[in-house]
Parts: structure tokens; C-alpha cells; sequence
């Protein structure tokens, strides 16, 4: 009878050794307990009262507790408490042992956190099938743990992990010149990891790109493609690279790293705090919204392209839209998360809302952060992992966003050439297809010492050169820049000449020769056109108004000489440049 | 969200998506073009009953076009919703596909 073991554990359930605490201080009742569970192959622990049940459950923490209501010093119903209190997390069945037989004794073991009862005289096949039972249970609980243990653990490695990430992608993805004082932005701070991306870099010339990227997807894939992206953007904006080049960089790399279906959302802006303008391509992004501050009219710009890394470089386009910008002029630009942004209802934020808090918002500098506040509180949500990406950039003097060049000091000077001269004739395929400025700059670059003065020098260089192929081999006359239709007339203009463009030339003569702790830089610039009057211009002195005319003025207070040479079509500048000791 | 496709005799497969063409509908997406019994010679994507389409839709449309043949794949998005239009015009799709 005693034996019927088997007949209650399927064969092929091998019986689990379970460590079973007795606690019972009637000495016979807690033998036959005993005996009945010590056949069963389970380990026994006994106890005469509750603090000795106390004492050894803290001793061994058995699996099972089987506990008698009552016994002396500390009842079954305080022990159970103890015992549930030091098990923790864990589950410890407790089973009372009880010949109480109302229902209010049987509901106050339960309260006190007994799992059963189990009534005396004890019945040896139910007491197995209740060990069984709550063993079952037991493994249960242990499972569920360690399966939340280990979620936590891969959650927190995880988290460790795109830690780690992030750190090593904000030393690529860095947001360069993004504190400038004419940006504001909104990105959130795990935005790497939702796909945003927001780029901005000063120019050599002393303007500014700025980038704001949204790759499809979330997590490790679309932060993947910021990598190659941010470095492309900061090593061609270093180098003097146009807008048009940088895009076709970061397009033909997406392309061909990307898996098909993934890819860019982009808008980039080129900046020109000289030119009072912006030049712009969208691709892929909401509208991105102008916004003049004289007349508080908003005006905006449609995506016109194919995101970026979608389709080959030879259809991939570059066409921008180029406009004249006001001091204090506002550009807007987002990703589709402030746009899309829902209520509860799913109602999507939306371009017209945007457009109703720009008109309402009085003060223009609040424009930003009430646009932040509007859309935060018609999604209702105010968490940090939300994608809202947007970007404010204003139109301000040069001197506001600070000088290019930051490097100070004594520079290193040995090596390198320093003597020398070149010249570099551009021919109309050339001048078709291809900007000369980034190689003649990075050949300069060379010049130990040179590099603090490559801000400078980038403006001189594309000032001249611009001029040359402008007015002199194109013919443009810059008069068309004084009214902002003209200027967009004068930038199509420039466009449809220059690819209709089979005769002419640009020449550069540039000169170098060393002095002491310096040296001196000398750059004639000769086109093919018939020249200009420019000694009436000289004393006309150029007007600084309207959106043209700033260049040259500009580069006479940065070197030594500017000179126009007869007939007008060749022009001189001799830059003296000393390393700062 | 619900995806079916019928093949017309003429060669055609049509895909239908119904409610919101986001991620969730990848797989399904993806069997709708995959699991068919002839290659079709071009695809009608109908768009008559979807409610919204995200950026990963937009990929998935890619992928769609990449497995039509990429640039001499022929494929029309047909009863596009304002909303859903909108989406496509932005991405400037209609270079890409035939808008209708």
C-alpha cells in the first residue's frame, strides 16, 4: 500500500528529489509525515514550531513547506509569513497541515499564504498528488523566472550594447556646427536609432551646409547608413565640395550599400551668409517651409527628388531651388515624424497645423518652440523616444555664426612645398562637369601653415572664379541679382549657359613663395570673356545691397592687393598670410 | 491590414492591400508577387482600400520594383487615396512607377 508510488508517477516522468520541510509539533502525526515523503525519495527537514520551521527554512530554503496551523511559540499561520517574506521572488509552496475543519480556519491558512491544506488524518495519495502538484507549479515559477531573468539580462546587454553603439556613432554622426547660433533643432537623443540624422558643417567659403536625413526603418539598420553619410558630408564640406557633389556622394554610397528598400528621406541646404541665400534640394522629406520675416509669409518648397540611395547616379538628380534670404529669414525643415504625429483618434498632425502655429505664433523666435509644443501636446505624449525631427536655420550676418577656422597657434611648418607655381587652364568640358575649387584648394592645403588661412582662401578663389566663369565666359550680367526674381532667373540662367557652354576658358596662375614665418600667395585668375570697365566699377565702389555685389569688397579687406588687369578679364590677388605666434 | 492577389490571363498580377501598408504587412507583401504560379509580365498595385502607407512601404514598394526587374519593370499604382498619394508625391515615386 505504501509502496504505490509508481502508480501515481507515469514511468516516464522520473519523480523529482524535492527538499520538503515538516513542521508539525505533535511528534507521532509529523513521523508518519515523515515517513510517507522520505519514501516518496524526497530529502526531509523537520521542525517541532514555527520559529524551528523559521530557523531551517533560512538554514536550507527547502522547496516545499508543509506547515501545521498550530503549534507553540510561533504559530503555522506567522511562520508562513516569515517563510514567504524571506523566499522573495521565489515561490515556496506552503501546504498546511490541519485537522481544522471550518471554513473560516481553512480560509485564514490560505490568507496567511498558504498554496493548500491538507487535512488530518492524512490521506498518503492525496498528499502525494499536492507535492506533485505544486512541485509542477514549483518548476513553473522557476521557469518563468529565469526566463525574465534572462529577458532582463538580454535587455540590459542590449541597452549596454546600443550604448556603446551610440558613443561610436555620435563620434561619426556628430552634429558638427549644429550649435551655431542661427540653428535650432529638435532630435531626439536616441534619434540615431529611429533613423534621424541632422548634419551641419561650415563651408571653407564661410557658409554653412546643413543636412537632416531620415532612413526608412528603425534600429540598428537605419543607423547603419548615417555612418557613411555623416562622413562623406563632413569630408567633402571640409573640402570645399558643392552641394550637388556631396549629395551625389552620399547617393552613389547609399546606393551601393544599402539592400533595396532601405533608403534616405534627405533635404540639404547651402547656406550663403555672403550671398544673403540658400540653395536647396529636397528628397523625399515633407515640404520644407521658408519663412520671410518682413512679411510673416510662409513659402514652400516641395520634395522634388527620390530619396537618397534609391536609384543609380546616372538618374539620380541634383536640381536645387535656389533663394534670396532676408536677414532673419527662416528655413523649416523635418522629418515626417512631426508631420505624422497622431492624437489618439490617429489623426495626423499635418502641414496645415504647422502652417496655423507659424501664423499664430507673435514672436518669430518662438516659432520653433511652439511648433515643438503644439505637436507635443496633440500627440499627448510627452516621452524622450519619440521621432520628432525638425530644424530651424536663419539667415544671419557672418560674423554671428563665428569665424570657419578655429585652429590657432604655431603650426608646423617643416617640409611640405613651399615654392612654387602653377597654372591650371579650364577648358569648356571642364568647366561643364566640373568644380575646380576643392582640388586647387586641397593643393594650396599643402602648403605648410597654410591650412588656418583655408577659409579665407576658399572664399578668394571661388569669388574670382565664379566672376570669371560667370560674367567673363558666361556673360551673366550680376545687375539681374538685384530683385529675387531675377535672382532665380540669373541661377537658371547660369544653369542652362554653362551645359550649352562649347568655347571659352578659365585660367588659373597661382604662385607661392615663402617668407619668413609666412609667405606669399599670389592668384590671377583670366577668362576668355571681353573684359569689363573696371575702373569705373572701382569707383563706383560696389553697392552692398540687393543680393549681389558683396564678393570683391569682401576679398579686399582679406589680402594685400586686388588688382583688374587690361582689358578687364584677368585679375590679381596677392594674399600675405604669418603663422600667429 | 489585408493583402490578396489574382492573376489576370492576360499576365497581369494584381495585389490589393487593404487598410494601413506598413511593416506588418512585409511577409504578406512579399508572397502576394513571390507566390505565383507564372512570372507575370506587369503588376497593378491597388490601392483602393489603403488607408496609409509608411516609409517601410514605400520599401517594400522597392522591393516589389527590384523583383519586376528593376528599370524595365512595368508597374502601376492604381486608386491611391489623397493621403496616400501624398506619401508616394513626397518620395517622388512617379519616377519610379506609374501613378494612376
Amino acid at each position: 500500500m505504501i509502496n504505490g508510488t509508481s502508480s501515481i508517477a507515469p514511468l516516464e516522468e522520473p519523480q523529482e528529489q524535492l527538499r520538503i520541510l515538516i513542521a508539525d509539533d505533535n511528534d507521532s502525526d509529523r513521523l508518519i509525515l515523515q515517513t510517507i515523503v522520505r519514501k516518496e525519495g524526497h530529502t526531509v527537514y523537520t521542525a517541532r514550531d514555527g520559529q524551528e520551521a523559521i530557523d531551517i527554512f533560512r538554514q536550507e530554503s527547502p522547496d516545499i513547506v508543509l506547515l501545521d496551523a498550530l503549534m507553540p511559540n510561533v504559530d503555522g499561520f506567522e511562520a508562513a509569513r516569515t517563510i514567504k517574506q524571506l523566499a522573495g521572488d521565489n515561490l515556496v509552496p506552503i501546504i498546511f497541515l490541519t485537522s481544522l475543519r471550518d471554513a473560516t480556519s481553512l480560509a485564514d491558512c490560505l490568507a496567511a499564504g498558504g498554496l493548500d491544506f491538507l487535512s488530518k488524518p492524512y490521506n498518503r495519495i492525496i498528499l502525494q498528488a499536492k507535492i506533485k502538484a505544486f512541485a509542477s507549479m514549483r518548476r513553473l515559477h522557476e521557469t518563468v523566472q529565469r526566463q525574465r531573468d534572462e529577458i532582463s539580462l538580454h535587455n540590459d546587454r542590449l541597452i549596454h550594447e546600443q550604448e556603446v553603439a551610440k558613443q561610436v556613432f555620435d563620434n561619426i554622426a556628430h552634429p558638427g556646427c549644429i550649435d551655431a547660433p542661427n540653428i535650432k533643432y529638435l532630435l531626439s537623443p536616441m534619434a540615431v536609432f529611429n533613423g534621424d540624422l541632422v548634419l551641419a558643417s561650415r563651408k571653407p567659403s564661410g557658409g554653412m551646409f546643413v543636412f537632416l536625413g531620415d532612413f526608412t526603418g528603425h534600429g540598428l539598420p537605419a543607423a547603419i547608413g548615417a555612418m557613411p553619410v555623416s562622413e562623406i558630408f563632413y569630408g567633402m564640406a571640409q573640402k570645399g565640395f558643392s552641394l550637388q557633389d556631396v549629395l551625389r556622394e552620399i547617393n552613389k554610397k547609399l546606393k551601393r550599400i544599402l539592400p533595396v528598400g532601405v533608403f534616405c528621406c534627405a533635404c540639404m541646404v547651402d547656406l550663403s551668409f555672403r550671398k544673403r541665400s540658400a540653395e536647396i534640394w529636397v528628397g523625399g522629406l515633407p515640404d520644407v517651409l521658408v519663412y520671410r520675416k518682413n512679411s510673416r509669409e510662409v513659402e514652400c518648397l516641395p520634395s522634388r527628388h527620390l530619396p537618397l540611395g534609391v536609384v543609380d547616379n546616372d538618374r539620380f538628380k541634383t536640381e536645387t531651388t535656389v533663394i534670396p534670404l532676408e536677414l532673419g529669414d527662416r528655413i523649416f525643415l523635418w522629418s515626417d515624424g512631426i508631420i505624422e504625429a497622431s492624437n489618439d483618434q490617429g489623426e495626423m498632425f499635418g502641414e496645415e497645423r504647422v502652417r496655423q502655429v507659424i501664423a499664430r505664433t507673435e514672436n518669430q523666435d518662438q516659432i520653433f518652440s511652439a511648433i515643438e509644443a503644439a505637436v507635443e501636446k496633440h500627440a499627448g505624449r510627452g516621452e524622450q523616444d519619440d521621432d520628432y525631427t525638425m530644424v530651424e536655420v536663419s539667415m544671419v550676418n557672418e560674423e554671428d555664426v563665428g569665424e570657419y577656422f578655429a585652429e590657432r597657434g604655431k603650426s608646423f611648418l617643416a617640409g611640405g612645398p613651399k615654392d612654387w607655381s602653377m597654372t591650371y587652364e579650364l577648358r569648356p568640358q571642364t568647366l561643364r562637369e566640373f568644380n575646380p575649387l576643392p582640388l586647387i584648394t586641397h593643393l594650396l592645403m599643402e602648403v605648410p601653415g597654410l591650412r588656418p588661412h583655408s577659409g579665407k582662401i576658399y572664399t578668394i578663389l571661388s569669388e574670382l572664379y565664379s566672376n570669371a566663369l560667370e560674367h567673363g565666359v558666361l556673360g551673366l550680367k550680376s545687375d539681374l541679382k538685384a530683385s529675387a526674381d531675377g535672382f532665380a532667373r540669373y541661377y537658371m540662367e547660369r544653369t542652362q549657359k554653362l551645359s550649352d557652354l562649347y568655347e571659352g576658358a578659365v585660367k588659373f596662375l597661382i604662385d607661392h613663395h615663402p617668407v619668413q614665418d609666412g609667405g606669399v600667395l599670389t592668384i590671377v585668375v583670366e577668362d576668355t570673356g571681353p573684359g569689363f570697365d573696371f575702373q569705373a566699377k572701382e569707383s563706383a565702389e560696389h553697392k552692398t545691397e540687393g543680393y549681389s555685389g558683396r564678393g570683391i569688397p569682401l576679398i579686399r579687406t582679406m589680402c594685400r592687393s586686388v588688382r583688374y588687369l587690361p582689358p578687364g578679364n584677368k585679375v590679381e590677388v596677392v594674399f600675405d598670410w604669418h603663422v600667429d605666434v | 491590414m489585408a493583402i490578396w492577389s489574382t492573376e489576370a490571363s492576360s499576365g497581369e498580377l494584381t495585389i490589393k492591400i487593404q487598410g494601413r501598408f506598413d511593416f506588418s504587412a512585409h511577409q504578406e507583401f512579399r508572397d502576394a508577387y513571390e507566390k505565383v504560379s507564372e512570372e507575370p509580365k506587369a503588376y497593378i498595385v491597388d490601392m483602393k482600400e489603403t488607408t496609409y502607407l509608411d516609409s517601410s512601404a514605400l520599401g517594400m514598394l522597392l522591393l516589389l520594383r527590384d523583383h519586376a526587374g528593376g528599370d524595365n519593370s512595368n508597374i502601376e499604382i492604381i486608386n491611391c487615396n489623397p493621403d496616400v498619394k501624398k506619401i508616394l508625391t513626397i518620395s517622388n515615386f512617379e519616377q519610379l512607377f506609374t501613378i494612376r
